[in-house]
């Protein structure tokens, strides 16, 4: 009796995968309406702040739904600890939050798909630095298809990595800009996504409104996009050689 | 022959039956001991390891009641009111426990009575002696005034008097021994004869419910283990229906015939008497152990223990969308912290402090209603971001350069070996640190954003002063 129950309760309703907008219109229009929930998204931050971009995808995607933030331990040494004061800062209801920590690379997959399992979640951000051998195409098409299957959305975020082939729907490469003239201090971004299945490719300048969970095309591109990494004092060394970048 | 050391000399502290039958005793001197019989094998006490084994002797007695206590330096005392009837009765369970704890190689002498210190004293001098309830008095009638436990000078003392054994002492009128003896030695045997009590207290605290089963033949196979484990969590649950409760806190108790027990404990985030979700996360934390069950010889007692039970919610609200999809997500939670631990699956609670790396604080998610939990939303509505995604736990020293003292920031600083020149720069908001933590100076924290566009939370440490000529600059945290 139970079983029927949980089965009714899971299956009994449609399938609710909404397509999201951002905000931006362009970029909509690229990718069909919005970005669709319960698939696989992922961002290459190429710099410091661009890690916040994918933050504010999983907080449109995710909605009212429980958010689930994944990170092996290491991330917290390079890349700072997560401040739910900050998510709030940026629009998210902190009840709402998890934080799961695991050892290594490979158990935050393997969270990761534990948590996809349940269709309730909202979004779960996998964030990982540099090319993990526990991510292997076969790995990325699971995600991709449990996601699909039970209506749970999945962000990977990529900090000091190359882009590599997946089975993403959308692939996102994201460097910070510098906040519009009226709007100092609001999160902007320069984000291209460079592998759409659903439409073209394209790159757009936005910025974040937290108070409306919406981006907005920001009127600054002011400097055209450094091709790389915007780090090494001394010696700039290309993106694609580098196993991660020292930023 | 075991020799300890004691006032400079070397003394016997335990020896065989052999070495006895020479004449020796417990308490010789080793010296005069050698000259008896100069052909001694003799090692050195360790009381260390003694305690430890006589610890794990208790851990191992827990099987019979969970009220034991060690009785330094080689007894063992248990509580076993009402649990008698379990084991068929006071002698079938004194017999048990002496020839269990015999067949471990021990040499054992126990006792039944109504106090403490009568039990210790008839297991010394009487074994395997029950004393009726009430009655002890009969039964210590005849052993010396040693068995009492008391100092040894007011024992020389009673014997001094005449008083040689504990029928004697008794036959004493009460006033007349307190003014010998001491009121403290009257004390004492009001407590031997049950005039008043002094309790056990058990070791670990005591469950709400348990099952547990015994196994004739010691199981070792895991599918036995797990087929155990279900019908115990089955009863547990059973019972817990009847009376309405649900389970928090579960351990599970795996006694090993060769002595050794193993506990595993199992945390859910809400009240469930569901049998099968217990057993898959019982089974999760199995797999997961860092230190894999190992039966050995094999298990012959498995126990659950149910040590903090809720009411729980009626089960017939399955239909209502919101109630089942917080308890499957409760569900997750408690498969995920079985799968990696308490302290790697957190949530966040909302701390009332200016100090920014105290303000939101993750705790385990199965800790408490965590929706409950009050949160101030942002700061005002069409401001940026004033506190950052990112914190470093450590604030990270930067080298910075041309600000303007007293309240400026820097024109550019260096931070990880890289150069970031600064557009544009907010603050300073100025935080001070706890008003008793003296050393700790005021921090003035500004928000920058650099000409590419990454945004940062710097701040320095103290503010300039006739003293502080060259404060230091840490980088806090990075903003989205």
């Amino acid at each position: 009796m139970h079983d029927l129950r949980h089965f009714l309760a899971r299956y009994g309703l449609p399938p609710d995968r909404p397509i999201l907008p951002l905000g931006v219109a362009d970029a909509d229009a690229a990718l069909g309406g919005g970005l669709n929930s319960g698939a696989l998204h992922e961002v290459y931050a190429q710099d410091w702040a661009a890690g916040g971009f994918a933050a504010c995808l999983a907080i449109r995607l995710a909605g009212r739904k429980p958010f689930f933030w994944v990170r092996p331990d290491y991330e917290a040494l390079e890349y700072g600890a997560l401040n739910a004061q900050g998510l709030v800062e940026l629009g998210l209801d902190a009840r709402n939050l998890f934080l799961i920590r695991t050892a290594n690379a490979a158990g935050a997959l393997a969270a990761a798909n534990d948590i996809l399992s349940c269709p309730h979640a909202g979004i779960v951000l996998l964030e990982l630095c540099g090319e993990p051998k526990a991510l292997d195409p076969v790995a990325s098409r699971r995600l991709n298809f449990i996601a699909a299957e039970k209506g749970v959305s999945v962000l990977l975020l990529h900090e000091g990595a190359a882009d590599q082939p997946s089975a993403a729907q959308t692939r996102w490469r994201v460097t910070c800009a510098p906040s519009g003239d009226g709007e100092w201090g609001f999160p902007a971004y320069r984000a291209e996504l460079i592998r759409n299945r659903l439409g073209p490719s394209g790159s757009w300048t936005m910025t974040w409104n937290p108070d409306d969970g919406l981006f907005r095309e920001s009127g600054r591109a002011a400097h055209a996009p450094h091709p790389g990494a915007l780090v090494a004092a001394a010696s700039y060394r290309p993106v694609e050689k580098e196993r991660r970048f020292a930023f | 022959m075991i020799a300890g050391r004691a006032n400079n000399s070397l003394y016997i502290a335990a020896l065989e039956e052999r070495a006895g039958r020479l004449g020796l005793y417990k308490g010789q001197p080793l010296a005069n001991a050698r000259a008896m019989a100069p052909a001694l094998n003799v090692r050195s006490a360790d009381e260390k390891q003694d305690a430890a084994l006589l610890e794990g002797m208790v851990e191992w007695c827990d099987r019979f009641s969970p009220f034991v206590a060690a009785d330094p330096p080689d007894g063992l005392i248990l509580d076993i009111s009402g649990a008698a009837h379990l084991f068929g009765g006071e002698a079938a369970m004194l017999n048990l426990v002496t020839q269990k704890i015999g067949a471990q190689g021990f040499a054992v002498q126990a006792a039944i009575a109504g106090t403490i210190p009568a039990a210790r004293a008839l297991a010394k001098f009487a074994a395997l002696h029950i004393a009726a309830p009430g009655a002890e008095a009969e039964s210590l009638k005849r052993l010396p005034v040693s068995a009492l436990d008391a100092d040894e000078k007011i024992i020389a003392a009673l014997r001094r008097a005449g008083l040689k054994t504990i029928g004697q002492v008794m036959a004493r009128e009460r006033d007349e021994l307190a003014a010998r003896f001491g009121k403290a030695f009257v004390a004492e045997l009001g407590i031997l004869f049950g005039h008043e009590d002094r309790p056990l207290n058990p070791r670990r605290p005591l469950p709400d419910l348990m099952a547990e089963q015994r196994f004739a033949e010691p199981i070792v196979t895991g599918d036995a283990i797990a087929a155990s484990l279900l019908s115990l969590a089955q009863s547990l649950g059973d019972i817990l229906e009847q009376r309405g409760l649900g389970l928090r806190r579960l351990e599970a108790s795996f006694f090993r015939a060769d002595g050794a027990v193993r506990r595993i404990e199992l945390r859910l985030g809400g009240a469930s008497r569901d049998a099968d979700r217990v057993m898959r996360l019982l089974q999760e934390k199995l797999e997961k152990l860092h230190d894999p069950l190992d039966p050995g010889f094999g298990f012959d007692l498995i126990r659950l223990e149910a040590m903090l039970t809720e009411r729980a919610k009626a089960a017939d609200s399955d239909f209502d969308s919101n109630e089942n999809a917080r308890s499957e997500i409760a569900y997750l939670i408690d498969q995920l912290t079985a799968r990696h631990g308490e302290a790697r699956v957190l949530r966040f609670v909302q701390q009332d402090t200016h100090i920014p790396e105290a303000q939101s604080v993750g705790i385990p998610a199965q800790d408490r209603d965590f929706a409950q939990q009050p949160w101030t939303a942002r700061h005002r509505k069409n401001d940026p971001p004033l506190r950052p995604l990112r914190l470093f736990e450590k604030p990270e020293e930067i080298f910075a350069a041309l600000d303007t003292p007293p309240d400026g920031a820097p024109a550019f600083f260096r931070w990880r070996r890289a150069r970031f020149d600064v557009a544009r720069a907010e603050g300073p908001e100025r935080i001070a640190m706890e008003w008793w933590r003296k050393e700790k100076p005021t921090r003035d924290y500004f928000r920058v954003e650099t000409k590419e566009g990454q945004r940062f939370w710097l701040y320095r440490d103290g503010l300039y002063d006739a003293v502080n000529l060259h404060p230091r600059w840490y980088l806090h945290g990075v903003f989205a």
